[in-house]
């Protein structure tokens, strides 16, 4: 077997890994909360430092009338992972025809879903942010609660730090992966 | 005034040898660490530093053991073990009330004397701690995961409980002996038939590294003196305890004068491995007694009462082997080992010179029969026999020793107020120091155990009386504590501070063995009280003629249900609130109006239970009373009052949903 045939498949596999670790982490620090409280957004799920995280936010977040994240009514959740399934088989199969074309066209589907998966949590976040209960306890006249994507922002008494967690490798590997087993390709190799 | 007679007999005398002693002063003058380079740099712990032990110290008469860090003398908490606490709701809301049960019914008190950590190997593991009921005989556990009492056992055949809880080597017992001789079993009899009626008792409670285990696995029936305190062997000692008794004049009236004339009492050494043997071997007599064992359950964090009702009892005079008497001068109070297990130092509190007991030689004295007598069967070892060493005049009053881990060993002096360092080798007197005033017992960080921690680097004197050392508070003044560094030839007052109740004794631990197992919530999947509501779907409110009872949940920053109908004057309101926090810091208090035992303070994912009674009609409110978030004010609610005659049903509600019985 050749080695681009190689790499390809070990890309298309390694995709597979996005479920053994978070994708984003969003940490909310203030001087109350020694070491911060950390929520983690996973392909399947969202968990937190402790496993009371989750609901410890749930009550901050009610204070400015947040809506509750709630895991089980976020539908990305559910479909996310089938279509990682489905990119990685897909990937498998285009590896195996050994078509160069395939290929780079499993690269850029990779990474449009990637960033439309992206674009998506964003509009997550803007939800939460801005649609804000009437009857919220704390009501500040201009202010959203939307954290950052990428980077770190002062929201009341929390500074929110956004950055990709581990689990975010696993979508660049696969690109990279692809990349490179696509120009061994054009080389002959 | 002070829980102890002999302190306040011996105060008096003190004043008396106040001038035989001029070498008190010295560095040691009353500016204290002022008079030091560094001690403030010592004690100083920075805000946001932490301490480097954990100090556990007993409330004497508050009944509670309170949490000290050192170096810095900072309190952190008070644990309630014998007493009521309003605060906590200890011995007040539901789940508590059966860890004040006795034999003689609820008892919301008692004098809280010596607290000793659990051991394995010798060596403090901080798995527990252990604490006497002085007065109405009992032994505590204290978990050290969460900073609770758990466990209660009482000890019956016994006039109070002082030589306790000083556990053996791997904690497989802990220890108590009566402290005043009664008869046993109790009877009406004349008090003057003493010498004739009168018993003590030592007692083994099994079950110290098992929650939920503690009983009491033999009691040894012995001769009718006061037992004081005790200390379990270890190393080449393992497998013995060590009991000091006065009076074996065996006088029943004015015992100052008549149980001090003898020139020796006895330390009772008491062979538990043998004992072991003969109860495997039957020979101990069931005797029908009433007692009780409460145990704290975690999962259903509620605790329950066991009656018992029999106890085994061997009879010392009847099974040779088991105990001796070590002659020691003058009314020994406190008795302690040295961390091999070799020296057993016997403070005769009367005496001028302090005792030291060989081990070794006490084995060869038993196995020569070197008797200079019997008592009741129990045989009397030869002073001379025995003895490895005295200090000669180290000052007056003797109580406790405890024991660096370089040789050296510290014993307090009541009368002379003074805590002296001397050699276990050559037993002089290598330092000394004073204490402001009137020391009683002291402790070095695992100076109890097998090994001291980092060989000793600081003692802690615990004084009965500090007159003139802290702004005056009226007629009652605190007692203190006060911190020596030991790590030098020299002993340095670094620190006094005030304490809580007055400290018989205290143990104290590296921060680093206890900080990281520190319980911080209680997951509600693990809580499986009999009336939890994981969630605010489950609250609900039953009525059962006139007994209501309310499942109610606490979050930030409401409780569910917030408002209450249908209640009825005469009714029992049982109120069980499950803070729904998953927070660490988090708790939520509950205070109902008119409560007439006390607040809950609810830990996250915990559930407490008040009763309450309701007794005119209105509308009463209850509110949080911790200040749990920034809309903590607004957490309140309230209950509508009916007639005892009136036909309102039960309804309750939180917002716009109203719930109906």
């Amino acid at each position: 077997m050749k080695i681009s045939k190689i790499i390809f498949l070990i890309g298309s596999l390694s995709l597979l890994l996005i479920f053994i670790a978070p994708i984003w982490s969003i940490t909310l620090e203030a001087p109350q909360y020694p070491g911060g409280v950390t929520l983690f957004i996973w392909v399947n799920k969202i968990s937190g430092d402790t496993p009371g995280t989750l609901q410890n936010i749930n009550i901050l977040n009610h204070y400015i009338g947040m809506k509750y994240i709630e895991p089980e009514s976020i539908p990305e959740l559910k479909y996310f992972p089938m279509v990682v399934i489905g990119m990685s088989a897909l990937g498998l199969l285009a590896g195996f025809l050994n078509n160069e074309k395939l290929w780079i066209a499993w690269v850029v589907l990779l990474i449009i879903l990637g960033a439309l998966g992206i674009y998506d949590f964003y509009l997550w976040e803007y939800d939460y942010g801005h649609n804000l209960a009437e009857d919220a306890p704390i009501k500040i006249p201009g202010m959203a609660y939307q954290p950052p994507l990428f980077g770190s922002k002062m929201l009341l008494n929390f500074n929110a730090i956004s950055y990709p967690h581990t689990g975010s490798i696993f979508i660049a590997l696969p690109i990279i992966f692809g990349i490179i087993a696509s120009y061994l390709k054009r080389k002959g190799k | 005034m002070k829980s102890n007679s002999i302190f306040s007999f011996l105060f008096i005398i003190s004043s008396l040898f106040v001038f035989t002693r001029c070498n008190n002063g010295g560095n040691g003058s009353s500016t204290g660490a002022l008079g030091s380079s560094n001690a403030a740099e010592k004690v100083y712990v920075a805000p946001g530093e932490k301490d480097t032990y954990y100090a556990f110290m007993s409330g004497g008469f508050s009944g509670q053991v309170s949490v000290y860090g050192l170096p810095s003398g900072r309190l952190f908490k008070v644990i309630p073990v014998y007493s009521q606490d309003a605060e906590k709701a200890y011995g007040y809301n539901e789940e508590t009330k059966p860890m004040l049960m006795t034999s003689f019914g609820f008892i919301p008190w008692d004098d809280s004397h010596h607290p000793k950590l659990s051991q394995t190997n010798g060596i403090h593991d901080g798995n527990f701690l252990f604490i006497n009921g002085n007065n109405t005989p009992r032994v505590a556990r204290i978990d050290l995961t969460t900073f609770e009492t758990t466990e209660i056992i009482e000890i019956p055949n016994s006039g109070g409980s002082h030589a306790s809880p000083y556990p053996t080597e791997n904690t497989e017992y802990l220890v108590a002996s009566t402290r005043f001789s009664v008869p046993i079993p109790q009877k009406d009899v004349p008090i003057d038939s003493y010498k004739e009626n009168f018993k003590g008792t030592f007692t083994f409670i099994s079950g110290g590294q098992e929650p939920g285990k503690m009983d009491i696995a033999f009691q040894i029936l012995v001769p009718g003196y006061d037992y004081d305190l005790a200390h379990s062997g270890k190393g080449v000692s393992h497998g013995w305890t060590f009991f000091t008794s006065y009076n074996v004049e065996e006088e029943n009236t004015l015992l100052e004068k008549r149980a001090s004339q003898y020139d020796k009492d006895y330390i009772a050494a008491v062979n538990w491995k043998k004992a072991e043997e003969y109860i495997a071997q039957g020979k101990f007599k069931e005797m029908p007694a009433t007692y009780y064992h409460n145990y704290y359950d975690e999962h259903t964090q509620s605790a329950s009462s066991e009656i018992k009702k029999s106890v085994k009892v061997l009879n010392a005079s009847e099974c040779p082997g088991v105990v001796y008497y070590l002659p020691t001068p003058k009314s020994p109070h406190g008795v302690d080992v040295s961390p091999t297990g070799e020296f057993i130092v016997g403070s005769g509190k009367l005496s001028a010179n302090l005792t030291v007991h060989s081990f070794e030689k006490m084995i060869a004295a038993i196995e020569a029969k070197n008797f200079d007598k019997e008592i009741d069967g129990i045989p009397v070892l030869n002073y001379e026999a025995i003895l490895a060493g005295v200090v000669q005049q180290p000052g007056l009053g003797p109580l406790h020793t405890e024991f660096d881990g370089r040789g050296n060993a510290y014993t307090s002096f009541f009368i002379t107020s003074e805590v002296v360092k001397w050699s276990l080798s050559t037993y002089e007197v290598l330092d000394r120091q004073p204490t402001y005033y009137s020391v009683g017992h002291l402790m070095i960080p695992g100076g109890g155990s097998k090994q001291p921690w980092n060989d000793g680097e600081y003692l802690l004197a615990l004084n009965k009386i500090t007159k003139d050392r802290f702004l005056p508070t009226g007629p009652e003044l605190a007692q203190s504590a006060q911190l020596f560094d030991i790590s030098g030839d020299k002993m340095e007052l670094l620190l006094d501070f005030p304490t809580v109740g007055e400290p018989h004794y205290a143990q104290a631990i590296p921060a680093s063995v206890l900080e990281e197992r520190q319980v911080k919530t209680t997951p509600l999947e693990d809580n499986h009280h009999e009336y939890v509501a994981r969630r605010e779907a489950e609250t609900k409110i039953e009525r059962n003629g006139n007994v209501v009872h309310v499942w109610m949940t606490t979050i930030r920053s409401h409780f569910a249900p917030d408002n209450i109908e249908g209640i009825k004057v005469g009714d029992e309101v049982y109120f069980h609130v499950t803070n729904l926090e998953q927070d660490w810091d988090v708790p939520h208090g509950f205070a109902m109006m008119g409560a007439r035992n006390s607040e809950l303070l609810i830990m996250p994912g915990q559930t407490e239970s008040l009763v309450w009674y309701p007794q005119t009609e209105g509308v009463f409110p209850f509110y949080c009373s911790d200040f749990c978030s920034a809309l903590h004010q607004e957490m309140q609610g309230y209950v509508r009052v009916s007639a005892k005659n009136s036909n309102m049903k039960l309804s309750w509600s939180m917002g716009d949903e109203v719930f109906h019985e």
